[in-house]
């Protein structure tokens, strides 16, 4: 446990769950809500794509934030490791397309199919932050930024001109296997993550990293390491955001994956507050909806008819001014480095660390 | 190298602890270190003097494993830990206080302490060892749940050092701990450090103050542009004209 006053939400159930259940306990009452909120939402195509890109969204908001909030390195180039993880899950499925484990009824072997795709976008894209990473987080400052920046390019440019990734046109036909409870259970998973590793010794360093590298390191951290694998996950996430997002849309193309979808997560980390998880979500709803309400809203006015296709167009000149409003009235973000639960009010008392 | 050392009275015998050989250091193209070479005995307090860029805080920097030395030796108690990194060290009894203190602002002082124990595994004792801090700088105990960014500078100088210790080092690297701090508040900093120097730890510092440093250390060493240039006990290298006249505006 590493910002002030931060209360952990294992912390928070620690003495009233059995040691063995602590683990568990999550996965127990994340599945059945799933399980439901799919049911629900079996009749709304709409929603349900909806539903899906918050989701996708949220968990490329919270995985950034494991390096750009926690570890305050400055990554710009989230939409090349979301495209990485995308074309890579995306071949992987149309390749096995035909195969059918046939022990397995058809929709249970699609679904392990679906996660050995998923598994592999999510490990090249990891693969590729071990290499970016590798050399530049070696370094202090502004070099990650500037390398993920030109890494995000070159993905978007080599996929634009590979024969197998369907070059500018895109690739179509990616079986739909994504569902709303599939996208949410990796929602859960890089939450679970994100926020144990911020209970961690792991988290601790981090945060030593992002508060003094100096003095972290004279500490015994071992930075380099940390910035490394902190970036490794984040991009293990990433590739799973995108994997997920290829398996909803009807066709994936560069167009999806450019600078803009980068800055767009950066907006989400930045609002939310960097090194807060919960802000990170909460930014990531609030951002993906925004257009949708706009459009239905203009649409409701009626006269404004064309004003409502422009909404896409108008989103990042309204995320420019948004941040330029939140630097100025809230330069630590909506929730600074707090999580949700130290924001609300309080129920339950809170006991501060100190020798008496 | 150069000229020879200027060694100014008798050391008292001591048993070596550190040893830098002739390292070098660069920074591109500007050679920041020519070959300095010093010793700091177990339980000794050693002073390392001289003017703005004579090369103090790289020295210190190459000894913590923050520097990689392009030439040159350094062992610990009889280990070469030449090119380890501040990682490695700290678990082979090197803490360093860094240059302008480096606190982490936005966390407690008790969190700040914890991090100095962050290699340790042994919770209990570490509990203990922050009471020793918490004794050796009382006003820390009552600030113990304050953001650290919030303390005065001396405060911080105190945490920076209580810190520190908290990785239970053999050797204690403190760069510049007068910096910026009013000289009663440097005065209580330098009888703590006498006291923790009391209780083994070998304490190598880097000053600007040279008066005081030399007047807390057992020896001394003066470093003239990347080149040690006269070596001597406290005391001695005080009563020298030379350095009274170079340092301490005589």
């Amino acid at each position: 446990m590493a910002a002030p006053g931060v209360t952990t939400l294992t912390d928070v159930d620690t003495g009233r769950v059995p040691p063995a259940l602590r683990g568990l306990l999550p996965v127990l009452i994340a599945v059945p809500v799933l399980a439901l909120a799919e049911v629900l939402l079996g009749s709304s195509p709409f929603a349900t794509y909806l539903l899906s890109v918050v989701g996708v969204n949220i968990i490329l908001a919270v995985s950034l934030n494991i390096v750009n909030g926690m570890t305050g390195q400055f990554s710009i180039g989230h939409a090349g490791f979301m495209a990485v993880g995308a074309y890579i899950a995306g071949v992987t499925s149309l390749e096995l397309k035909e195969v059918a484990l046939s022990f397995l009824p058809v929709a249970a072997s699609d679904q392990v199919l679906f996660t050995v795709a998923l598994l592999a976008g999510g490990t090249c894209a990891a693969l590729c932050g071990f290499l970016v990473g590798l050399p530049s987080l070696r370094l202090r400052g502004d070099y990650l930024a500037i390398v993920t920046l030109g890494f995000g390019e070159i993905i978007r440019v080599v996929v634009q001109n590979t024969e197998a990734f369907g070059r500018a046109l895109g690739l179509s036909g990616i079986p739909q296997y994504s569902s709303v409870a599939m996208v949410y259970f990796w929602v859960f998973l890089v939450v679970l993550v994100a926020r144990r590793i911020a209970g961690s010794s792991h988290g601790r360093s981090l945060w030593a990293i992002r508060e003094d590298e100096v003095a972290a390191e004279a500490m015994g951290v071992d930075t380099t390491g940390y910035k490394v694998r902190a970036f490794v996950i984040s991009s293990f996430f990433a590739g799973i955001a995108g994997g997920l997002f290829a398996h909803f849309v009807p066709i994936i193309n560069p167009g999806s994956f450019t600078f803009v979808k980068s800055m767009e997560v950066v907006v989400m980390v930045v609002l939310g507050g960097l090194g807060s998880s919960t802000g990170a979500i909460v930014a990531a709803i609030f951002l993906t909806l925004l257009p949708e309400g706009l459009r239905s809203l203009f649409g409701a006015l009626g006269a404004e008819g064309s004003l409502a296709q422009k909404v896409d167009q108008i989103r990042m000149p309204v995320y420019g001014l948004l941040l330029v409003v939140l630097m100025l009235a809230r330069p630590q973000g909506l929730f600074g480095t707090k999580e949700l639960w130290d924001v609300l009010p309080r129920w339950l008392p809170r006991k501060k660390k100190g020798l008496s | 190298m150069s000229e020879p050392v200027k060694v100014l009275g008798e050391r008292r015998a001591f048993d070596p602890l550190l040893k830098v050989d002739g390292i070098q250091v660069r920074y591109g193209a500007i050679q920041a270190l020519r070959g300095v070479s010093l010793t700091v005995g177990k339980g000794e307090m050693v002073a390392l003097i001289g003017a703005n860029g004579a090369g103090k805080t790289s020295t210190l920097r190459a000894v913590s494993g923050m520097l990689k030395p392009s030439a040159g030796r350094i062992t610990l108690a009889g280990q070469d830990i030449t090119g380890l990194k501040a990682h490695q060290l700290v678990p082979r009894g090197m803490a360093h206080a860094p240059e302008g203190r480096g606190i982490f602002p936005n966390l407690t002082v008790f969190e700040n302490l914890e991090l100095g124990a962050y290699l340790r595994k042994d919770t209990a004792q570490v509990r203990l060892d922050m009471d020793k801090g918490f004794s050796l700088f009382p006003v820390l105990r009552e600030r113990q749940r304050q953001l650290a960014g919030t303390l005065s500078g001396g405060e911080q100088q105190m945490l920076a050092i209580a810190r520190a210790l908290l990785s239970k080092p053999q050797l204690l690297l403190l760069d510049e701990p007068s910096l910026g701090l009013a000289p009663q508040v440097t005065e209580t900093i330098f009888r703590t450090l006498r006291e923790v120097n009391a209780t083994g730890v070998s304490v190598l510092l880097v000053e600007q103050n040279a008066h005081l440093a030399l007047n807390a250390a057992h020896y001394g060493y003066v470093l003239e542009t990347g080149e040690v240039v006269m070596a001597g006990p406290g005391k001695a290298l005080l009563d020298s004209a030379e350095i009274r006249r170079a340092y301490l505006g005589e």
